[in-house]
C-alpha cells in the first residue's frame, strides 16, 4: 500500500513539472515576454538612428560649461543644486586616498582645493544620463511616464510622471532628480529638442575642447563609432548590465 | 447552469462593461502605440524651444568677431561659450548678451590648475598674472588673443 502512494504522487509530480517546464519553455519563445525583461528593444531596423555618447577624459579641461549650458538650455532651477549633467574632480592623493569633489557640480568651474605636492594625480570626469539599453529606471515606473524613445534615448513624459521618485533610486548613476517647481521627475533627453533639429546637444555645443560627441551607434562609420574603433573606451558599473550607452575614454577604475 | 449563478451573471456583465468604459476615458490618446508610455511625448519634448542657437546663426551677422576669430587659436569655439545662450537675441536684438572677459570668466579654462592638461589649454594664474590690470580683456582681445592691446 505504502509503495502504491509513493508511485502515485511521483507520477503527480513528474506531471507537474512536465507542465511547468512546456510553460516556461513556451512563455520565453513568446515575443513579449521579452519586453518584460528589457524596458527597450533593441532596434531591428538599423536603418534608425540608436544614440550614444562618447567623452573623452583626456580632453577634459573642467570648465564646466556643459553643467551651465545644460542648465541654461533645459530650463534646470540654478539652485536647489539639481543636475541633469555635472563634471565631478577625482584627485589621487599620494597616501592613497580618493578625493571627489563637484562644488555646485562644476557650474561655476573648478579651484585647486589640494596642494600640487599631496597629488598623486587627478582629472576630470563629466557625468550626465547613461542612456541605457537596459534603462533600470524606465523598467521601475508604475505608470508609464517614463520610456525609452526609438532612439534609444531615455525620456520622462511630464505630463503622465506622477513623482513617484521610484526611477530616482532605481538609477545606479543618480542621473535623475525631482524637478522644485514642477514635482515631476527630470533627466538629461541628450537635448532631444536640440538634436531632432539638427543641432548639437548644449553640453556639445559649449565644450571648448570637443572632449564630448554623441552619434549613431547603427553607423558603423560615424563619429561616435570612429571614436570607439580609435579609444580604449569603457563604460560606469559595468557589472550592473545596464547596457550603458556612454563611453568614457581613459576612464580610471577609481570612477564610481 | 446553477440558479444563483443567472442571476449574478448580468451583474458581472455591467461590472466588466463599467471597468471597460472607466478605462476607455483613463488611458489618454496615443498611449501604447510605440511601447508601454505616451508615444504623442515624444513629439511634446522634440518641440521645446532651443536657447543656444549655434555658431552658424552668430556669424551670419557678427562677421568682423567670425572673421579675427577664425585665424586664432580659439577658432574651435563656439561664440556661446562665452557670450552665453543666443537663441532670443538672434530673434530679438534687443536682447543683450552678456561680454565676459573677466577674470573670473577666463579663468574657468586658463586658470592654473593640476588635472587640467598642459597641452589641452594655455594655463595662466590669474591670482597673479598682470595684477595693475583688472580684467583679462584689458589686455587681450578674446577673439584674437594674441593680438595684446597696449
Amino acid at each position: 500500500m505504502g509503495a502504491k502512494r509513493i508511485n502515485k504522487s511521483r507520477r503527480r509530480f513528474l506531471k507537474k513539472s512536465v507542465v511547468a517546464g512546456g510553460t516556461i519553455l513556451a512563455t520565453s519563445g513568446l515575443k513579449p515576454f521579452s519586453v518584460l525583461i528589457f524596458a527597450a528593444k533593441e532596434p531591428e531596423d538599423t536603418l534608425n538612428p540608436w544614440y550614444g555618447i562618447g567623452i573623452d577624459i583626456e580632453k577634459c579641461i573642467g570648465c564646466g560649461m556643459c553643467a551651465k549650458s545644460c542648465k541654461l538650455e533645459n530650463d534646470v532651477p540654478q539652485e536647489p543644486f539639481y543636475f541633469r549633467s555635472w563634471v565631478e574632480q577625482y584627485t589621487i592623493k599620494n597616501d592613497g586616498t580618493i578625493k571627489v569633489e563637484s562644488p555646485n557640480g562644476g557650474i561655476d568651474g573648478f579651484s585647486q582645493s589640494v596642494p600640487d605636492n599631496e597629488i598623486f594625480k587627478t582629472f576630470f570626469v563629466p557625468k550626465m544620463c547613461n542612456q541605457c539599453a537596459k534603462s533600470p529606471c524606465t523598467q521601475v515606473c508604475p505608470v508609464g511616464a517614463t520610456y525609452e524613445s526609438p532612439e534609444g534615448i531615455a525620456l520622462v513624459d511630464e505630463e503622465y510622471c506622477i513623482g513617484c521618485r521610484y526611477c530616482i533610486q532605481a538609477c545606479p548613476y543618480g542621473c535623475r532628480y525631482l524637478h522644485p517647481e514642477k514635482k515631476t521627475v527630470d533627466k538629461c533627453t541628450l537635448c532631444y529638442h536640440r538634436i531632432t533639429k539638427g543641432l548639437k546637444p548644449a553640453c556639445m555645443e559649449t565644450c571648448p575642447t570637443g572632449a564630448r560627441i554623441y552619434g549613431d551607434l547603427n553607423d558603423k562609420d560615424g563619429e561616435l563609432s570612429l571614436f570607439l574603433k580609435k579609444h580604449n573606451c569603457q563604460i560606469l558599473k559595468p557589472h550592473l548590465n545596464t547596457g550603458s550607452k556612454l563611453y568614457y575614454n581613459e576612464l580610471s577604475a577609481e570612477v564610481r | 447552469m446553477p440558479p444563483q449563478l443567472k442571476t449574478l451573471l448580468p451583474f458581472f456583465a455591467a461590472l466588466i462593461l463599467f471597468f471597460l468604459i472607466i478605462r476607455h476615458f483613463l488611458i489618454p490618446e496615443s498611449f501604447g502605440e510605440l511601447g508601454h508610455y505616451r508615444a504623442n511625448s515624444i513629439e511634446e519634448i522634440g518641440d521645446l524651444p532651443i536657447h543656444y542657437a549655434g555658431k552658424s546663426v552668430c556669424i551670419d551677422c557678427h562677421d568682423i568677431e567670425a572673421e579675427q576669430q577664425r585665424n586664432d587659436s580659439h577658432a574651435s569655439l563656439s561664440c556661446e561659450i562665452c557670450h552665453g545662450p543666443g537663441a532670443k537675441h538672434a530673434n530679438d536684438y534687443e536682447v543683450k548678451l552678456i561680454k565676459s572677459g573677466t577674470r573670473k570668466d577666463c579663468g574657468r579654462c586658463h586658470n592654473l590648475h593640476s588635472a587640467r592638461k598642459i597641452e589641452a589649454v594655455v594655463q595662466v594664474n590669474i591670482q597673479e598674472h598682470h595684477t595693475e590690470r583688472e580684467n583679462c580683456i584689458d589686455c587681450h582681445n578674446p577673439h584674437a588673443v594674441w593680438e595684446l592691446k597696449e
